[in-house]
């Protein structure tokens, strides 16, 4: 017998008792002004963020970032941010993803954020290296402010995981809330433990 | 008794050391009581959560094959392990046939349950734990003393002296901040000259064939963004049926581990990345047997926030390694005896049965129930020690004849107050070896009562 049917037979030789699915539409959580309780979440899990009126403020605010300013390979995935032609990376040129390791500044869309725990849903639906958003040494989201949900039973039917579309073309997708963090030497927080160092979100205002 | 209380005693010899290791638990659940309190559903999340893993586990044989199917699907390969050995040699066969040299794991406790590293070096093939936690663990070979905070027995002054010998930091550093850049810098060569990534599984989805992975610090998506081959290990306990329920658990796995929100990266994999390979091992290894029972089936519903070790006043003051299981603390107490009964006879006993893993527990999981009815069990299966059935056994005959009890009462009040404290606190009077008994009253309740009935 294969180790498959052992384990099936194992688990249907007894007679458990079933138990319902539990009904999933409760009072959940909802905030009188959500932007700011993503802005307080975002700040609380060590990234930074605000509501800013378009794409020309996003490119005059990176400005402002030393290390943005530093950075000797940047590779945005934001039409409309304007990169010098020497910094910049193009992905699609890209054939292995260790390529990507010298990358400094990673600027990618995000497609929705959730109020409830600053995190930002992102996929590969559209990009060709999905290490662009762990290897680079500071990300920075760029999304529309509108694009809010209150929390995390309103932000998975906003994913699209199981949906049609999605079978046709299934993919990679990430909630990204905060820089990459560790506190396991002695519980004392360290930003910056494999992934980005820093995270930077821009909510552009319709 | 043997096993849990004899290596609890020797890390209490240390009293500082022991005091400061409950502290750092303690704050970490004070953490999490705070950002619960902060979610006004609480109690609904953690009650539907419950329910959704007791109908996924006595709905699981179905679930698996839809998992498998959708899985499949998406062009990855499946394979199933009935045991720990099965598991290493599946995922050993698969990275031979990838001629790979260098492997990076992020943390699973599935893998540490089966001794993966081990079996995958005696094969030559060297593994590289990029959790940071478990990487310490890893350097100092030993096991990990926590399933969240693998590393949180060790001080930073031992961290920087292990870094110091590996990794070449400066002798005596013990700055987290720049232990962990170097562990950064360490790990990053690791991840770019790895040719295949090991992760667990945190939730696997039913209906999609997808699976959920949750870290802090990135290392299980640089683990297997970089590399072609990604073997996923997964427990067959770890499903759910559909994406809508992992609202649930994103919601409380974070907040009852470390008190966060979510985890900083909480990644959903479906099917591998493009040109990539991917594989999913799912293994029971006991877990169905669990399954089986009506008791202990609840302790498949775990989600291994490790919640119930930080609140433990046992788990606190004794460490991790006291129980030598994979898992330590409440639910490893209850893992590990069904698992094997006789190697973890004593870890039902370490616990006061206060009932705190049971309040804290996201998925509601009677903790200390379970670990009475565990005591029930060793006893039934033979496996108490002299010193504990003896003593029973006489005590059951003195509770047979209240003639008796009456006058070994009166004995023992007297004894209690004319005997000198050496000979009170004997080597054979286990109960007095941290605490004085209590004085020991005049008068039995049952001369009490009959005064009080005159």
């Amino acid at each position: 017998m294969s180790s498959r049917d052992k384990i099936l037979n194992s688990i249907n030789k007894h007679l458990v008792p079933s138990v319902p699915l539990p009904d999933m539409n409760q009072d959940w959580i909802q905030f009188d002004n959500p932007t700011e309780q993503f802005l307080t979440m975002l700040s609380a899990v060590g990234g930074r963020g605000e509501v800013v009126p378009d794409l020309a403020t996003v490119s005059a605010k990176l400005h402002e970032e030393p290390f943005y300013n530093k950075a000797a390979q940047i590779c945005s995935l934001v039409p409309g941010i304007e990169i010098s032609g020497d910094k910049t990376i193009d992905l699609n040129a890209i054939d292995d993803p260790h390529q990507l390791a010298g990358i400094d500044f990673a600027i990618v869309p995000g497609e929705f954020a959730v109020a409830e725990n600053g995190a930002i849903w992102v996929t590969d639906a559209s990009v060709k290296h999905k290490a662009l958003y762990f290897i680079a040494q500071h990300v920075v989201i760029v999304l529309k402010a509108s694009e809010l949900v209150h929390n995390m039973h309103e932000a998975y039917p906003r994913t699209g995981l199981g949906s049609d579309e999605f079978r046709q073309s299934p993919h990679f997708g990430v909630f990204i809330s905060g820089p990459s963090k560790t506190a396991d030497i002695e519980q004392s927080l360290v930003i910056g433990a494999h992934g980005a160092r820093s995270l930077l979100v821009f909510l552009i205002e319709d | 008794m043997g096993g849990h209380a004899q290596l609890a005693n020797q890390f209490v010899a240390n009293g500082e050391r022991a005091k400061w290791h409950d502290q750092a638990l303690w704050f970490v659940r004070q953490k999490r009581d705070n950002i619960s309190h902060a979610i006004p559903e609480w109690e609904t999340l953690r009650e539907t959560a419950s329910q959704v893993k007791l109908h996924t586990v006595t709905h699981l044989a179905q679930y698996l094959e839809e998992f498998e199917k959708n899985a499949q699907a998406m062009g990855v390969h499946v394979h199933w392990a009935s045991n720990a050995a099965e598991h290493n040699e599946i995922v050993l066969r698969i990275l031979q046939q990838h001629e790979v040299k260098r492997v990076v794991k992020s943390k699973s406790m599935l893998t540490e349950e089966c001794h993966l590293n081990p079996h995958l070096e005696a094969a030559g093939i060297e593994v590289v734990d990029t959790d940071l936690g478990e990487r310490i663990v890893q350097l100092r070979k030993e096991p990990p003393s926590h399933i969240v905070l693998p590393a949180i027995h060790i001080k930073k002054e031992e961290v920087g002296d292990v870094f110091h010998e590996h990794l070449g930091t400066d002798a005596g550093a013990s700055d987290p901040g720049y232990l962990t850049e170097a562990a950064r810098q360490h790990l990053r060569e690791n991840f770019l000259a790895a040719d295949a990534g090991i992760t667990g599984v945190n939730f696997g989805i039913a209906s999609t064939g997808g699976f959920v992975v949750c870290t802090n610090e990135g290392n299980a998506d640089l683990g297997t963004a970089l590399p072609n081959l990604h073997i996923a290990c997964m427990g067959i306990e770890k499903l759910i049926p559909a994406p809508e329920y992992l609202s649930l658990f994103t919601r409380l796995l974070a907040r009852s581990a470390t008190g966060q929100p979510i985890t900083t990266y909480t990644s959903h994999f479906h099917g591998p990345k493009p040109g990539g390979e991917m594989h999913i091992v799912l293994v029971d290894n006991g877990r169905s047997d669990i399954l089986g029972s009506d008791e202990f089936r609840r302790s498949l519903s775990c989600i291994r926030c490790g919640a119930c070790m930080n609140t433990c006043p046992v788990y606190r003051r004794s460490g991790g390694h006291s129980y030598q299981a994979t898992v330590p603390g409440p639910i490893g107490s209850i893992l590990g005896p069904a698992h094997n009964a006789a190697a973890h006879s004593t870890l039902p006993y370490a616990c006061s049965l206060c009932g705190s893993c049971t309040d804290v527990c996201p998925v509601k999981i009677d903790l200390h129930h379970q670990l009475l009815t565990w005591r029930k069990e060793i006893r039934v299966r033979g496996l108490l020690p002299f010193t504990k059935t003896f003593p029973m056994k006489v005590m059951a005959q003195v509770f047979q004849r209240p003639g008796l009890y009456a006058f070994g009462g009166k004995v023992a009040r007297i004894a209690l107050r004319l005997m000198p404290r050496w000979m009170i606190y004997n080597p054979l009077n286990g109960w007095g070896r941290q605490r004085d008994l209590p004085t020991a009253p005049r008068e039995s309740f049952r001369d009490l009562y009959k005064k009080r009935k005159k």
